[in-house]
């Protein structure tokens, strides 16, 4: 039930997106008693709408505006109009996400002390303590139902996590489970358990995989205090003379174009989006975009280091059936720079459909060598590898002013180069990854490059000094103490684990400080 | 599916046709496997461009144990009047290099190998990329292809896997 506030009326918080950042914290402000306006670029699917087809579902949930690439990533050359791998939709990228739900360790807050100086990264420590953030994680991990937490058991291991379990437990490693996941391994919180069903990124028709869509968003609008406005594309943020944000303007789904007023406008569009629009709303008080006195917004782009390996075995696995990521070794993820590299990663089980699988596994690739392993499809088992990649200023959100989206705004370049110390951890973990199915009688072997991003971090990232970057914190930002960054985007780093547990965190977080300085009358 | 029998027996259909490489037969306004299993009428490409573009697509992908027909199907959509010139040259070409190394044409190279040293001299081409692009998606994302490779799809209506074997692994 939508609380419809006025274009005019200049008491309500804005969010602009509605995802793992979003979504959170407009749900968490309403329960407080604060009115929200979400607006939401996508539509709004349900699990009744979600489609069990690989191309089909990427159709319905994908972002698929223009969007440019560069740099030396593969994904570049690979998917030049498709940098990242993220949802237009109510509840954004948490309908496709896998549902992995990993605090940061300890160390990770504070990469740049820890890591001490890496040569072309830009390592800062983040401006918070990282035992404040244990209530939090309690918290967000409680909303998610996340297992392997409180008391919420594991879910069980599917064919993919057999072989994946075998073969670290082969090579010696110890931390290795099904996951802590946002995924219900028993009935919880009105949310169904886990069917095995598979299909985990194409959003679950169980509701069984937390989702923003189906939970915060409803449970936000049942207040009477959170006013949902899908298919509402926000253009520019605007400002008053004292430079404090007043409203923002998007477009409905008809084109037309609205002003809604604003007491807090909080961003979280995605790494990409974020800082684009901040970019895409300067004005003669502030020409190099908004919040960006340090000149940092857009920069810092961080997209985890990943890769995949997948193997092929003499005897069927059917690693599609069941839980996608449902499977982790963590022995990896810690920081031990006698491996060649600082910071971590992550290995846990991937599966992808025949119809991604030809679209990922080499990118194109063709001829015998490739299609001899899909004829193995059936016999293959897959991992994902997610490690902390370097910050650094040159990995970049830019306008190209060449290149327009449908509403005529310069669309979003994404530059990106490997730092050498994401290629020495990728090749580290290619190699972990190739043993570990070796070690159970793999007959052939693929290391596959980067799919599109899923995690887009950094481009507003957390400084304690604003000289250092673009909010506080607190998620606000520096210049302007209305205006918030509420996702990804303020990653001071990228950690090695899944971002989206960090992001539910801060936001749950986030909401606290806004609605007692709001309380106090400071914003 | 867009290729489809077309109501003749197999003498009457190969009476039409001549042949067209090891698999493929041509006639006036069709392709046919050659077993006359299905014919596919092609309405503004040359039958025989549309043979040679079936080879082509199965020597970028080749699955012994999928038909001629998923790959007619995968390419079936350039025989618009949009694509074909753009197809009709592309595979004249083809043909040029095939002859350029001493065979009469491109599906009358005989080994495979052959054929796929032609497409390397290719591969560069817009022409190369476009058709190896359009069969990612238009060769594996066939549903009646899946089967062929073991993949099941769709698992929801079923219930999915938790009681039909999502940990029936049993050599591990």
């Amino acid at each position: 039930m939508a609380a419809p506030f006025e274009l005019s009326d200049d008491s309500v918080v804005v969010i602009i997106g509605t995802g793992a950042g979003g979504g959170v914290l407009a749900n968490e402000l309403a329960q407080k008693g604060v009115s929200v306006v979400a607006l939401e670029a996508g539509g709004r699917y349900l699990p009744e709408d979600y489609i069990n087809d690989e191309w089909d579902s990427f159709g319905q949930l994908a972002w698929l505006d223009a969007r440019t690439t560069s740099g030396d990533w593969r994904v570049a050359k690979d998917f030049s109009g498709l940098p990242a791998w993220i949802v237009k939709a109510v509840g954004g990228t948490t309908t496709h996400w896998a549902g992995a739900s990993l605090r940061f360790q300890d160390h990770e807050w504070k990469a740049a002390t820890n890591y001490g100086p890496v040569q072309g990264a830009s390592l800062l420590d983040w401006p918070i303590d990282p035992r404040e953030m244990d209530d939090y994680y309690t918290k967000a991990e409680t909303k998610l139902g996340v297992t392997r937490t409180g008391d919420r058991a594991g879910l069980p291991g599917n064919n993919n996590f057999k072989v994946f379990e075998a073969g670290a437990k082969a090579l010696g490693y110890t931390e290795v489970h099904t996951g802590r996941m946002a995924i219900n391994s028993a009935n919880n919180d009105d949310r169904l358990a886990c069917q095995q069903t598979g299909f985990c990124f194409q959003g679950c028709k169980w509701g069984a995989k937390w989702s923003a869509a189906y939970t915060d968003i409803p449970r936000g609008e049942a207040t009477g205090n959170l006013e949902v406005r899908e298919r509402a594309h926000v253009l520019k943020i605007e400002h008053d003379d004292s430079g404090k944000v007043t409203g923002v303007v998007y477009a409905d789904a008809d084109g037309n174009q609205h002003l809604q007023k604003a007491r807090i406008v909080c961003v979280a569009g995605n790494s990409i989006e974020s800082p684009r629009l901040l970019l895409n709303s300067a004005s003669s008080m502030f020409p190099d975009g908004l919040a960006n006195s340090s000149g940092q917004v857009g920069r810092n782009y961080m997209r985890h280091m990943t890769g995949s390996v997948y193997a092929v075995f003499d005897k069927p696995v059917k690693m599609w059936r069941g839980t996608t990521m449902a499977g982790i070794i963590q022995d990896e993820s810690r920081h031990d720079p006698s491996r060649g590299f600082v910071g971590g990663y992550e290995l846990e089980t991937l599966a992808l459909g025949l119809p991604f699988m030809a679209a990922f596994l080499d990118p194109g690739g063709w001829g015998r060598e490739f299609t001899t392993a899909l004829d193995s499809y059936e016999n293959m088992a897959g991992m994902w590898i997610v490690g902390e990649d370097m910050p650094q200023e040159t990995n970049r959100i830019t306008l190209n002013h060449d290149v327009k989206d449908q509403y005529g705004l310069p669309a979003p370049n994404v530059h990106f180069d490997d730092h050498p110390n994401d290629i020495a951890m990728r090749n580290h973990a290619y190699k972990q990854g190739m043993a570990v199915y070796d070690a159970v009688g793999a007959t052939r072997v693929f290391p596959t490059p980067p799919y599109p991003s899923t995690h887009n971090l950094g481009t507003n990232r957390m400084s304690e000094n604003p000289r250092d970057g673009v909010v506080n914190k607190h998620g606000q930002t520096h210049d302007i103490a209305n205006l918030f960054i509420s996702d990804g985007s303020q990653f001071t780093t990228g950690a090695a684990e899944n971002p989206t547990l960090t992001i539910v965190a801060l936001a749950i977080r986030q909401a606290d400080f806004i609605a007692a300085e709001m309380g106090r009358n400071t914003l | 599916m867009t290729a489809s029998k077309k109501g003749l027996t197999r003498r009457q259909l190969l009476s039409r046709s001549v042949a067209a490489g090891a698999s493929l037969v041509v006639g006036s306004g069709f392709v046919a496997g050659n077993s006359a299993t299905w014919a596919m009428g092609v309405d503004h490409l040359q039958p025989a461009t549309m043979a040679t573009l079936i080879q082509m697509a199965r020597d970028i992908y080749p699955h012994d144990h999928v038909a001629d027909e998923f790959y007619a199907i995968a390419v079936k959509g350039y025989d618009s009047a949009d694509s074909a010139p753009m197809i009709e040259a592309g595979i004249a070409a083809l043909d040029t290099a095939a002859q350029g190394k001493g065979h009469a044409s491109y599906v009358d190279t005989g080994w495979e190998r052959d054929r796929v040293d032609i497409l390397r001299g290719i591969e560069n081409s817009g022409f190369f990329q476009t058709i190896r692009g359009g069969l990612v998606t238009g060769l594996y994302n066939q549903k009646d292809v899946w089967p062929l490779f073991g993949y099941e799809g769709e698992s929801f209506s079923k219930g999915g896997y938790l009681d039909r074997g999502f940990d029936d692994i049993n050599w591990i």
